[in-house]
């Protein structure tokens, strides 16, 4: 298991807009929702194909939710498009009554979460979104880590009978998975096996786990890779065996650590089996200017910063 | 400003003949629910007797639904947006045949289906969870999008408090509706003029809110919403091609004169004696 610092990579919202293109062909319940995001959600395709099926509420993202679950009520399949931060900042409340409380059928698709937004800065940094929507009940939540992955779990969700968030990443990250992989919720994906730690990772830290752990093998350390795509609901067999069988778990993601992956591990380990824990993720701060890949920099979001905490756990 | 339907009189005579009906299922909807509230001790009676005689006349006259197919694809979609007026629509959906009438005798008790604000999960009729201010509307407008889309004849209506017009997503939705030219879409505002804590013009004012409607692409009927013919002729379809809105224009607490008008009976829960006096006011 293997991830060159040279493989090619690929932004997964290019994914997700051919996997909706062939469900669509396939189901003509399936439509897009979007807030004036046809581009940044990667939607052109869609809509010089589907031209009715693509609904573009404007820039009103309270609208948006409303009207996806609206559609959901009407027998139709909403894939619920905006960037990141303002559809689950803005229409929290929407998520949490029209959708999920509601239990309707929306696919709410945040694009370009994390720090993609680099030097817009704060304002379009989503990294509060995993904490908001792991508050909410009866919402899944899926972080895709790669092009296939995005693609399984697109398809899934065309499928479920319910409220799911899912988290697509813009950062370019290398291929993870075999082409046919699939998404199944509450069902993690060992991607390197060890002894030593294990790293829990989702989105665009699963390949800086992957190199982590190349990196520290090299100085005995054995590292296991989980891809938690399935944050809620949560794999929780495979945390509690990588606890018992490894020496200490690193959590790893491009979000806040007050509430995401990590907190989701941590309220786990702490009640059924304390384990000692790194949380790798963004502290409870505003970012400064830069960059995404500054950004991920800053924060230690990158191989080496994986590879430390995997170090400090077994003591070196 | 009111645009009165193209209704031939012979029909109208024939449509009319269900106003006794829905007079007494509004009389019946008043009854039950303040005996609701005062069981439960909580609920919004003003509001709730605002929009009795709407809802009376939606689910008495005009609603293509069967209480024996709540889910039926091709049943009109209604939307109570002012989702805090649960028992006004609980009361009707019991008298209606969707839920038993021995329902209503556990309204906000422990686990029961009927929650302070409505729940389609737990309740045959209630299309989406309402309750938080500018849910409802946006969501009746992406179910009329729907329907478009599949060519269906079916209709939508969505009732909005008139205070709750002051939250921005129901005219971010409004400009949806418009845009997408959804005609077989009625936003009925129960323009009762109060809200909570106020009259809504000394609160945040709301005037002119027919032009409101009108400037963002509506067909308005400005209406008494307690004359059932009238509302009756507001629920025709549009006859311009546009989305219809319909200002009925009501009086908070209607049918109990100590009551009628007065802000403190937006939520406010009746004694035991002022119970008595409602329902001999509502029986008489």
């Amino acid at each position: 298991m293997t991830t060159a610092v040279t493989a090619p990579t690929f932004d997964c919202r290019k994914a997700f807009a051919e996997e909706l293109i062939d469900l669509a062909r396939a189901d003509d319940r399936i439509v897009a929702v979007c807030n004036d995001s046809v581009g940044s959600s990667n939607l052109t395709g869609f809509r010089d194909e589907f031209p009715d099926r693509l609904i573009n509420v404007g820039i009103a993202e309270q609208d948006l939710v409303g009207v996806g679950a609206g559609l959901a009520n009407a027998g139709m399949i909403p894939f619920v498009s905006a960037a990141a931060p303002f559809l689950t900042g803005r229409a929290l409340e929407q998520i949490k009554a029209d959708a999920a409380y509601s239990r309707v059928h929306v696919v709410l698709c945040g694009q370009s979460p994390g720090m993609a937004y680099g030097e817009l800065g704060p304002t379009h940094h989503s990294i509060e979104d995993l904490s908001w929507t792991r508050a909410v009940a009866d919402l899944q939540i899926v972080v895709p880590s790669d092009p296939a992955q995005t693609r399984a779990a697109v398809r899934w969700a065309a499928t479920i009978d319910g409220p799911v968030y899912l988290r697509i990443p813009r950062f370019p990250v290398p291929a993870v998975h075999p082409d046919d992989v699939i998404y199944t919720p509450g069902t993690s994906t060992l991607v390197a096996d060890g002894s030593d730690v294990t790293v829990i990772a989702i989105g665009t830290l699963v390949s800086r786990a992957l190199a982590a752990a190349e990196l520290v093998r090299a100085e005995g350390i054995s590292v296991r890779v989980i891809d938690m795509a399935s944050v809620e609901p949560l794999d929780t067999a495979a945390v509690l065996a990588a606890a018992s069988q490894t020496r200490g778990v690193v959590t790893a993601e491009e979000a806040t650590v007050t509430g995401g992956l990590g907190a989701a591990v941590a309220t786990l380990l702490a009640e059924h089996q304390p384990t000692p824990m790194r949380i790798l993720g963004v502290p409870r701060q505003f970012a400064p200017t830069g960059s995404a890949s500054f950004l991920l920099e800053h924060f230690g979001l990158t191989a080496e910063g994986i590879a430390a905490a995997a170090r400090d756990l077994v003591g070196r | 400003m009111s645009t009165p339907p193209h209704l031939a009189e012979t029909d109208r005579s024939l449509r009319d003949q269900a106003i006794p009906a829905i007079a007494e299922l509004a009389r019946q909807v008043r009854l039950s629910d303040v005996q609701m509230i005062n069981r439960a001790q909580l609920g919004h009676i003003g509001g709730d007797f605002s929009v009795a005689d709407i809802l009376a006349t939606l689910y008495g006259a005009v609603l293509n639904v069967d209480p024996k197919d709540p889910t039926d694809p091709e049943r009109d979609r209604f939307v109570l947006s002012k989702g805090h007026c649960a028992g006004a629509l609980y009361s009707t959906l019991a008298h209606c045949g969707f839920i038993p009438l021995s329902a209503l005798e556990t309204f906000a008790q422990p686990l029961s289906a009927l929650n302070g604000h409505p729940n389609r999960t737990k309740v045959p009729g209630v299309e989406t969870n309402t309750g938080p201010l500018g849910h409802g509307f946006p969501v009746a407008v992406g179910h009329a999008i729907g329907a478009k889309l599949q060519g269906s004849p079916r209709r939508t209506f969505v009732v909005l408090g008139d205070g709750e017009l002051q939250e921005g997503s129901n005219w971010e939705a409004a400009m949806t509706a418009s845009h997408y030219g959804l005609t077989k879409l009625t936003a009925i505002v129960d323009r009762n003029r109060l809200q909570q804590g106020a009259r809504t013009e000394e609160t945040k004012q709301l005037e002119p809110l027919a032009d409101k409607w009108a400037s963002f692409g509506f067909e308005v009927r400005d209406i008494d919403g307690h004359d059932y013919r009238q509302l009756l002729d507001a629920f025709e379809p549009s006859t311009t091609g546009r989305p219809v809105a319909v200002i009925a224009n009501t009086i908070k607490g209607k049918g109990v004169s100590f009551m009628e008008d007065r802000v403190e009976w937006h939520h406010k829960v009746p004694t035991a004696e002022q119970v008595e006096l409602a329902i001999e006011e509502l029986s008489a």
